[in-house]
This record gives structure tokens, C-alpha cells and sequence, in this order.
């Protein structure tokens, strides 16, 4: 008995174990404390920026010209955040309906045959560098649109916004129909015996259900939007002008960003600071999008699961 | 008002005729297959009106497939084929002329698990009405297949609340009434209550002996007691080595029950295997 005990005496303690567990909990901390770091430098670099005697936070609202790069310097933001959500729109008009339709062909309607070519080529198009679906916009689709529309600029929005909603589709068509995918055969079951047709149980049971997911995947595609910086920067221009026209050059807030970080701005300068204002005014689109989405998902799920 | 032990005797010395009165489905030499295996070997049977027939047999043998023939529900599985007839008020159901769409509205069908729709409880039974083009009063419409569910008491307060958020039995309930807001002449019922507790499931089969006044039920169950409950004729089901299902017997349930004709059906009924 005593030498059966004595078997589960511990030898000595398994340092192995806990280095793991730290390196486990390091890992997973990281990105949490990149985040806050990033968060801090653009706030407090933000800061610092509207306290210079030139900037004032109402201007920065309400200003409707972006002019920091000029002798006579002017902060308005609205500039640069109408044509982000312009090219948005644009990039949203195309995905959005595009990718869903294609969620529901490809869950609904689809051969096995039929799916198994399509869904490849839809990751081929989600693997595709967002720079050349930058220069496929400038030199490609606005030529293309030039046919048809001679006054169009040689950069603007509604190429960089069509080429953008190209490049959404796989992701809204994947977030989608994994959601309708996940929709329970059961539920679909029980629509078709009530002697209704395929149509009406999508339209009337499936997408109802499957509502949450896809509503998630148009605000991750609406983030995504956002935050694009290839495509813009290649062919929308860099002119920042407040304007819902189309046909003309524009500069999104991430454009903006890139032509004054390739340029030679001095640490510390007015210029080197607007970055971080608009990084800023980035951050906070994209962080609300984002928890929007959570919220929507989760009120959403507690109904319907 | 029809009882249990007014069963009408002579159905079987009669089933050899083509139609009668009585009659709600007449099924002749149906065949099933899925892909390369059948599933279902010479089914043939007669299903009378205004009565409960329980199909009872052990797991996979093949009760729920033959009840998805009676509303054309196996034609949504890729790869399953159907051989033979089944006449429903005469009329084959799997002529070509037949749409399964329509032959769905006559015939309505309650699962295992309770599913509605994502939708409001109003919403759940009104939904598939007003596809069908359904002129009369909807609140109307709604609140007699609520009642008719025996659920309309519990829920009469809160028609807009979601059909997810009441209690199993009473999702099933709304299930009831969401195939009965459709007027079917037919209910197939698989497994209804194998998914609630003990009360909820005693109120769906007084539900069903209310039902089957106004309805032909089918229902298929694993639970013995349940089929000697509430049926009136009790179709015994097995499958051989092949795994092909097809009926061992078939009678008034009380015969069925109290004196079974075949040796697989005594080993069954009495829980030797199963």
C-alpha cells in the first residue's frame, strides 16, 4: 500500500508544462495588446493634432475642403470620408446583391457538379492581389467605361467602386452561404409540406433564417469597403474634392493616407499628424461597423436559433 | 362521432376494391429506392378515412420513408426513385400530371422535432394561407387552427412574439396548426412526440383523437404504447438483412396488439427486439 502511494508522489514539477501554458497565453494576448497599442498612438498622435493653434475639431467637421498639404491649409475630413463612402456605395451597389444571389444559387439551386466549379473560382477571385484589381480598374474597366461614358475621368470613383464590389463578391457570396447553408433542412422541410414552391420557401423561410449571417457578411464587406486602400489609391485619383459625382478624381481617406506616407513628411509635422487624424476617423468607421455587426448578430441569433 | 372500437371491420375483406368511400389512400405495390438501395419492397396497403394509422417497427425500417410517399416529400432527396401507385382519392399521386405542390396542400405533415418558421406565431400559421391566395379574414383563419391545435388559449396574448420562443410541446403544437391553416384532408405525423416530455406528449394524442374526427392521420412511431393509444390501425413494419422495409402486418390495432397474426410482430409488440 505505502509503495502504491508513493507512485503518485510527484518527482518534481513540470516546468515544460507551465512554459507552454505561458507561451499559450502570450500568443493569445498578442494581438490584444497590438490593438491598444495601435488605438494609443493614433489617439494620442490625434491629440496632438487638434491641439496645434491652426486645427480646430469643429473646422474638422465641417470644413469642406482638405487642403494640409497646401500653403492655406484646410482639415476637412467630410472631403475624404465622402468619397470612402462613395466608392462604398458603389462597391456595396455591386457585391451585395451579386453575392447574395450567387449565396443562394449555390445553396439552393445548385448541382453538386455546378458547385464544385463554381466555388473554386470564387476563391481564385478572393486570392486575387487588391493591387491588380487596381491597375485591372485603371486600365481595363475605366477605358471600358470611356466608351460609354467619354466624359469620365481617367481616375474616379465608379471604376475603383465597380472593381471594388468584383472584389467583395466572394466574401459576401461565402459569409452568406455558409449562413443559408446552416439553415436547418428540417425548416425547409416543413415549408415545402405546405404546398409551396422552391421559390417561396427561399424567399419566405430560408433567407429569413439565415438573416443574421448574411446581414454580417454585407457589414464585413461594408468594412472591408472601407478600409480598401489598393484599389482606390490606384485608380480614383488623389484629388480631394467634396463631390457625389462619379466621373471625376476623389481621394479617399486611405489614398490620402499613402500619398503622404510615400512622400517625405517629417516626424512630427502637420502633415505627419493629419495621417494619424485620419487614421483615427478610420478606426472608428470600422470599429462601429464592427460592433454593429456583433450586436445585430447576436439579437438576431437569440430569436431565430 | 366515431370511437375507437367503432372500427369498421369488413376494410380488409375490401381492399381488394378500387375505390371506396372509406378509403383515403389505396397504395399498390410501391416500391422505393434510394440511389441503388430500395428501401421500401411491395408496399401495399389501404389507409381509411377519418382514422388514425400508427406505423410502428424498429429503427430503419423504412416507417418514415413510406410516410414521405404519401406527400411526395422523398422527391426532395436526390437520387430517391418510386415504383408502384398510391392512390390518393383515386388519383395516383405520382402520375406526371400530379404536382407535388399542390398534392402538398391536401395533404399536411407534422415532424419529429418541433421546427417552425422564423417568424411570429401569427406569422408561422398565416405564412403559407396567404401564398395559397387565402381571401378570408387571416385573423380569423389563424385563431381556428390555433384552436384547433388546442394552442390557442396559451398564445392568444402574444401572436407576435417569435414561434421559437414557446416550450417544445407548444412548438408543436404551432406546427399542428401551421399544416391545419392549410386545410389539408390528410395529416402525416413523423414521430411527433419523440422530442417532448411525457405531458406534452399526452396532449398531442388527445390531439390527434380530437383531429381525427376532421382529418385521416398517418403517424409514425417508435412508441408502442402511443400507437395502441391513439391509432385504430396499427401497420407493423420491418426490415430483413437487405435492409429493404416493407409491412409484416397490418389490422385494427387492438388485433394487432392483443393477437398478432405473425411471429415478428409478437417478438416486436411484446419488446424482444427493437
Amino acid at each position: 500500500m505505502n509503495a502504491s502511494a508513493r507512485d503518485m508522489w510527484r518527482s518534481r514539477p513540470r516546468y515544460g508544462e507551465r512554459v507552454l501554458q505561458g507561451l499559450f497565453f502570450l500568443s493569445a494576448t498578442l494581438s490584444i495588446f497590438v490593438t491598444f497599442g495601435i488605438a494609443w498612438i493614433m489617439l494620442s498622435e490625434s491629440v496632438a493634432f487638434f491641439r496645434r493653434p491652426e486645427v480646430s475639431l469643429l473646422d474638422f467637421f465641417t470644413d469642406t475642403q482638405w487642403t494640409p498639404l497646401f500653403a492655406e491649409k484646410h482639415f476637412g475630413i467630410v472631403v475624404l470620408a465622402s468619397a470612402t463612402l462613395l466608392i462604398t456605395m458603389i462597391a456595396l451597389a455591386v457585391a451585395l446583391p451579386t453575392g447574395l444571389l450567387t449565396a443562394i444559387f449555390l445553396s439552393e439551386y445548385a448541382s453538386e457538379r455546378v458547385r464544385r466549379v463554381v466555388k473554386p473560382f470564387l476563391e481564385i477571385l478572393a486570392g486575387v492581389p487588391t493591387v491588380v484589381y487596381g491597375y485591372f480598374a485603371l486600365t481595363f474597366v475605366t477605358p471600358l467605361l470611356k466608351k460609354f461614358i467619354p466624359v469620365i475621368a481617367t481616375f474616379n470613383s465608379l471604376s475603383a467602386g465597380l472593381v471594388m464590389g468584383i472584389m467583395l463578391i466572394p466574401m459576401v457570396a461565402s459569409l452568406s452561404e455558409d449562413a443559408i447553408y446552416a439553415v436547418p433542412q428540417s425548416l425547409r422541410e416543413a415549408a415545402y409540406a405546405l404546398g409551396v414552391t422552391k421559390r417561396e420557401v427561399v424567399t419566405g423561410v430560408v433567407i429569413p433564417a439565415a438573416l443574421s449571417g448574411i446581414v454580417a457578411s454585407f457589414i464585413l464587406a461594408m468594412s472591408r469597403a472601407i478600409g480598401e486602400t489598393m484599389i482606390v489609391t490606384i485608380a480614383a485619383g488623389q484629388n480631394p474634392r467634396l463631390t457625389l459625382n462619379p466621373f471625376v478624381p476623389v481621394e479617399t481617406m486611405t489614398a490620402y493616407i499613402v500619398q503622404v506616407s510615400l512622400g517625405d513628411t517629417p516626424h512630427g509635422s502637420l502633415e505627419y499628424q493629419t495621417l494619424f487624424a485620419v487614421g483615427a476617423t478610420l478606426f472608428i468607421f470600422t470599429f462601429a461597423l464592427n460592433l454593429f455587426s456583433h450586436w445585430f448578430v447576436r439579437r438576431y441569433r437569440e430569436r431565430y436559433e | 362521432m366515431i370511437t375507437k372500437t367503432r372500427w369498421v371491420p369488413d376494410m380488409f375483406e375490401e381492399r381488394q376494391r378500387q375505390s371506396s368511400p372509406d378509403v383515403v389512400y389505396q397504395i399498390r405495390g410501391l416500391n422505393v429506392w434510394y440511389g441503388a438501395q430500395q428501401v421500401l419492397r411491395d408496399i401495399t396497403l389501404d389507409i381509411p378515412r377519418n382514422r388514425i394509422t400508427a406505423i410502428i417497427g424498429p429503427s430503419g425500417c423504412g416507417k418514415s420513408t413510406f410516410l414521405r410517399t404519401l406527400n411526395r416529400m422523398n422527391d426532395l432527396i436526390p437520387g430517391a426513385r418510386v415504383e408502384g401507385e398510391v392512390l390518393l382519392d383515386g388519383q395516383n399521386i405520382y402520375a406526371p400530371e400530379v404536382d407535388p405542390v399542390l398534392l402538398r396542400r391536401r395533404v399536411g405533415m407534422v415532424f419529429q422535432k418541433p421546427n417552425p418558421f422564423p417568424k411570429s406565431i401569427y406569422e408561422n400559421v398565416a405564412w403559407a394561407a396567404r401564398i395559397h391566395g387565402y381571401r378570408g379574414n387571416m385573423d380569423e383563419l389563424v385563431e381556428w387552427a390555433l384552436r384547433q391545435a388546442a394552442l390557442w388559449d396559451e398564445v392568444k396574448d402574444k401572436l407576435d412574439q417569435p414561434g421559437i420562443a414557446l416550450s417544445g410541446g407548444q412548438q408543436q403544437r404551432l406546427c399542428i396548426a401551421r399544416a391545419l391553416a392549410v386545410k389539408p384532408e390528410v395529416l402525416l405525423m413523423d414521430e411527433p412526440a419523440s422530442a417532448l416530455d411525457p405531458i406534452a406528449t399526452l396532449r398531442i394524442e388527445d390531439l390527434m383523437r380530437d383531429l381525427a374526427r376532421e382529418y385521416t392521420i398517418v403517424v409514425v412511431t417508435h412508441n408502442m404504447q402511443q400507437a395502441a393509444r391513439v391509432s385504430d390501425l396499427t401497420v407493423f413494419m420491418l426490415a430483413g438483412e437487405d435492409r429493404v422495409g416493407t409491412i409484416i402486418e397490418y389490422g385494427p390495432t387492438q388485433e394487432i396488439f392483443t393477437n398478432p397474426r405473425d411471429k415478428r410482430t409478437e417478438d416486436y409488440i411484446t419488446g424482444r427486439f427493437g
